[in-house]
């Protein structure tokens, strides 16, 4: 088994005792096929037990692991030592408030989230008793995709308008919101469209395509935001310039 | 200190304690929900189960066939008339979440499809492809933002149960982005906290998996029932001890020796079937106790392949294709690519058994209910008993929507009970105790002992000694060595002493935790003196009924080895008999 030495620029503060941020450089003996996650262990096990950072599954499902990766927004439980040559530098994600070291504040996403009404509302209620609402695998299919979000903000870190309008919904709320809003049980795009198609809704999005880039679970943000604009604009022709359709 | 006051306090977030905080919400709009948890909703490890949720839907199945898989699959030691209210509410429970939005797979037709599941004569497992536990947390935590009385407190460290008058009144809890203690006062409690697979080395669990819940009703009287019965899952990658779930086999997979031989077929579960046509019941589809148990025999054959990790068996899925598998097994796949580099479709993937759940946990009757007045129990952390010696892939999802749900029922009725408020003034005063207790933890200076050296020991002793097969010699030499390292784990010095999410601390009180589950294990394992389902003894290998058809209980014992006594297994109907999983059964 072989093993090598890694060098680790890691971003540490904490607001009882830092003025300001600053880089701490560890050097540590490292396994091959470790990721950086293995690494952070190691030294939190080893060096220094007074880093932070958040993580559980070790499977990129729980999505608690996100951070900055020499600059770019990763899962740090599926990012690959081998995959980095000279020192790797390790910071919290970008456009989030740092709470300590690599834990950052995350309390605007779940706002956001609950506002977009991330649930069923139904288009025809049904007591459970009379069973599963019928699906074919087909109209499954085109919304699937949008429920594989993990919420790890990845994608809210490489938004550039995220960076710029912080009340800019996101790319994972919309997300969320889409996949409601395609699916063939659902009845609520309406509720859903009044957050969304605000001013601080879709139309902020530049279409950079940035969040479908670092989804580590291959969700396409950027289409949902895209698909949502579109019928945003189509509502807007209805509304203003064919009322009688509105009937 | 600040006091937050409710009517029912959840401590965990993940699938049980939401389903737990929905019901209550639907139950009446007007309680106050406090859902109190260590880690944001979507980051609980319900995230990770893979496989599927067992429910009796397709017309040749029966809550009959549902009851006897599990009953046999748990070697008698489950509560039957618990594992009748399993079966019964279990397809109710699958189609609510189906109402709630949860992706299941289906069919062509649009109804809800279901795969084989191991030791399931029927097909009854849904399935959400290999990321049904995601989709079953991310829907529950999605609908229960639609209740204004569920208010949430993510990332609070619960430290100890308020108990006073006789009944739960509520419990401490340190907001981890502030450092400080808060004070939880509620007329009922639900812990919905997890398991404890992170005190053994080579597991399947997440990082948060700590065994916090169980401790939290461990230390204030409640016993932790069965809690020998560790279950070992059979396909974990060597590497990280991630995950492939038992669907791998339920969708054709088959295990290997080193040979190339079916090996399952010697011990029990033969003859082979063909390959690609799972046969329900039998070989790779057999209950994972056995197949475990299969592994350890061909290893000590020395029939095993040999990796960089250790030895392992084959894991072969060749012959399903790359379409079944990147449409029913795209998660395997990608972890078999990323942390093994070995692709499915193209090779066989090296796995061995690695700890994956506890069928023991908190003891609770069939409505969800500890023997403390105001305490209920759910989901992994609880002991119902639905799982008795082994419990059965894809019955644990279902168990946290039906008891989460339960305790929510029961919590009310706790409520309607009328027993009025606490004595504040009381509960006050051991909230002051707990915070003082936290306050020492962190000053102490001058310990010799940290966290990482006591867990790797702690480690080390749970997988030499509390594995797949144990003996009396190695179980006794465990309570030993962690009646020692509960002792050493007094003198632990921090390094972090600030109060900002502070790791150093959240480490050193879950290995609290798991030291105290730990001994639970070791000691109730040591205690019985037979092999049934997933505890098996080198030194008493067969099944004893007549002194073991009993379900261990182990009280805490703050000064020493916990103290273990029994309690009968509720029978019914199905009497102990013979685990056939050979392919001959009827």
């Amino acid at each position: 088994m072989s093993e090598r030495q890694v060098a680790l620029e890691v971003l540490r503060y904490n607001p009882e005792t830092d003025r300001e941020p600053r880089l701490q450089r560890y050097s540590v003996t490292c396994r091959e096929e470790w990721v950086v996650l293995d690494a952070l262990n190691h030294i939190k096990e080893s060096v220094d037990p007074t880093l932070s950072y958040r993580w559980s599954c070790h499977m990129a499902v729980c999505g608690s692991c996100g951070m900055m990766i020499n600059g770019e927004p990763k899962l740090a439980c599926k990012s690959f030592l081998r995959d980095y040559e000279g020192v790797i530098r390790v910071e919290p994600l970008m456009h989030f408030p740092i709470e300590r070291d690599l834990v950052t504040v995350i309390d605007d996403f779940m706002a956001k989230l609950a506002r977009v009404k991330p649930y069923l509302i139904p288009k025809q209620a049904k007591p459970v008793g009379e069973g599963e609402y019928r699906q074919t695998p087909a109209e499954l299919k085109k919304f699937k995709q949008f429920t594989l979000c993990i919420n790890c903000m990845l994608c809210y870190a490489a938004c550039p308008e995220y960076g710029i309008i912080p009340k800019f919904i996101g790319p994972a709320a919309i997300s969320l919101a889409h996949r409601y809003n395609q699916d063939s049980r659902d009845g609520g795009r309406d509720q859903r469209q009044e957050e969304i198609a605000a001013t601080e809704g879709v139309w902020e999005c530049s279409f950079t395509g940035a969040c479908s880039e670092v989804c580590p679970e291959h969700v396409d943000p950027a289409a949902a935001l895209q698909q949502v604009k579109i019928k945003s604009t189509v509502d807007w022709y209805r509304k203003h310039l064919m009322p009688w359709m509105e009937e | 200190m600040e006091t937050i006051r409710a009517d029912v306090a959840i401590i965990g977030a993940g699938g049980a304690g939401l389903r737990a905080a929905i019901a209550l919400a639907e139950a009446d709009p007007k309680l106050k929900i406090a859902l109190v948890s260590k880690v944001y909703p979507m980051r609980s490890h319900t995230c990770a189960a893979e496989g599927g949720a067992a429910g009796v839907i397709k017309a040749d199945d029966s809550l009959e066939h549902h009851f006897n898989d599990t009953v046999g699959g748990g070697d008698w030691l489950c509560d039957q008339d618990a594992v009748d209210y399993l079966v019964q509410e279990a397809p109710r429970e699958l189609i609510q979440l189906e109402h709630w939005g949860c992706p299941w797979s289906r069919e062509p037709d649009g109804s809800v499809a279901v795969r084989p599941f191991g030791g399931m004569k029927k097909q009854r497992t849904w399935f959400a492809a290999d990321k049904s536990g995601f989709h079953i947390l991310h829907t529950l935590f999605q609908t229960s933002l639609q209740f204004p009385s569920i208010e949430r407190f993510d990332e609070y460290y619960a430290t100890e149960l308020l108990v006073d008058d006789g009944r739960c009144q509520g419990f401490t809890a340190i907001e981890m982005r502030s450092g400080q203690m808060r004070r939880f006062q509620a007329r009922a409690v639900i812990i919905a906290g997890g398991g404890a697979g992170r005190m053994f080395p080579f597991t399947t669990n997440g990082a948060i998996k700590t065994g916090d819940g169980m401790a939290l009703a461990y230390r204030a009287g409640v016993p932790l029932k069965d809690m020998e019965f560790v279950q070992y899952h059979p396909t974990g990658l060597p590497s990280t001890g991630t995950l492939l779930t038992e669907a791998c086999r339920g969708e054709g997979g088959v295990l290997l020796n080193r040979h190339g031989r079916r090996f399952l077929q010697d011990y029990g579960m033969g003859p082979e079937t063909p390959l690609g046509k799972p046969v329900l019941k039998t070989m790779e589809l057999g209950p994972r106790d056995r197949v475990s148990q299969a592994f350890w025999h061909e290893q000590k054959k020395g029939n095993m392949v040999s990796t960089e990790w250790g030895d392992a068996m084959l894991l072969d899925m060749r012959h399903l294709g790359e379409k079944t598998i990147d449409e029913r097994l795209p998660l395997v796949r990608d972890m078999s690519i990323s942390y093994m580099g070995v692709d499915p479709v193209t090779d066989p993937v090296p796995v061995r058994p690695v700890v994956h759940y506890m069928m023991g946990g908190i003891h609770t009757d069939i409505r969800a209910a500890t023997p403390l007045a105001g305490l209920l129990a759910a989901g992994e952390c609880a002991c119902v008993s639905i799982n008795g010696a082994n419990r059965l892939g894809s019955n644990s999802l279902t168990e946290l929507l039906v008891f989460g749900r339960r305790a929510a029922m029961s919590a009310v009725e706790h409520l309607q009970s009328g027993r009025g408020a606490g004595n504040d003034a009381a509960t006050g005063a051991l909230a002051d105790a707990a915070q003082a207790r936290i306050r020492a933890l962190i000053q102490r200076s001058g310990g010799k002992e940290s966290v990482a050296g006591l867990r790797k020991e702690m480690m080390q002793t749970m997988e030499q000694h509390a594995g797949i097969y144990r003996s009396g010699e190695g179980l006794a030499e465990a309570c030993g060595k962690l009646a020692g390292l509960r002792r050493r784990y007094a003198m632990i010095e921090l390094h972090d002493k600030t109060n900002v999410y502070n790791t150093d601390l959240l480490q050193a009180l879950e290995l609290g935790s798991m030291l105290d589950c730990a001994e639970a294990v070791t000691a109730s394992a040591l205690a019985r003196r037979e092999s049934r389902g997933a505890h098996q003894r080198l030194d008493f290998s067969a099944r004893d009924d007549a002194n073991y058809l009993r379900h261990s209980l182990a009280h805490y014992n703050a000064a020493g080895a916990p103290r273990i006594d029994y309690l009968d297994v509720v029978i019914t109907r199905s009497q102990p008999g013979v685990r056939d999983y050979s392919g001959d059964h009827a």
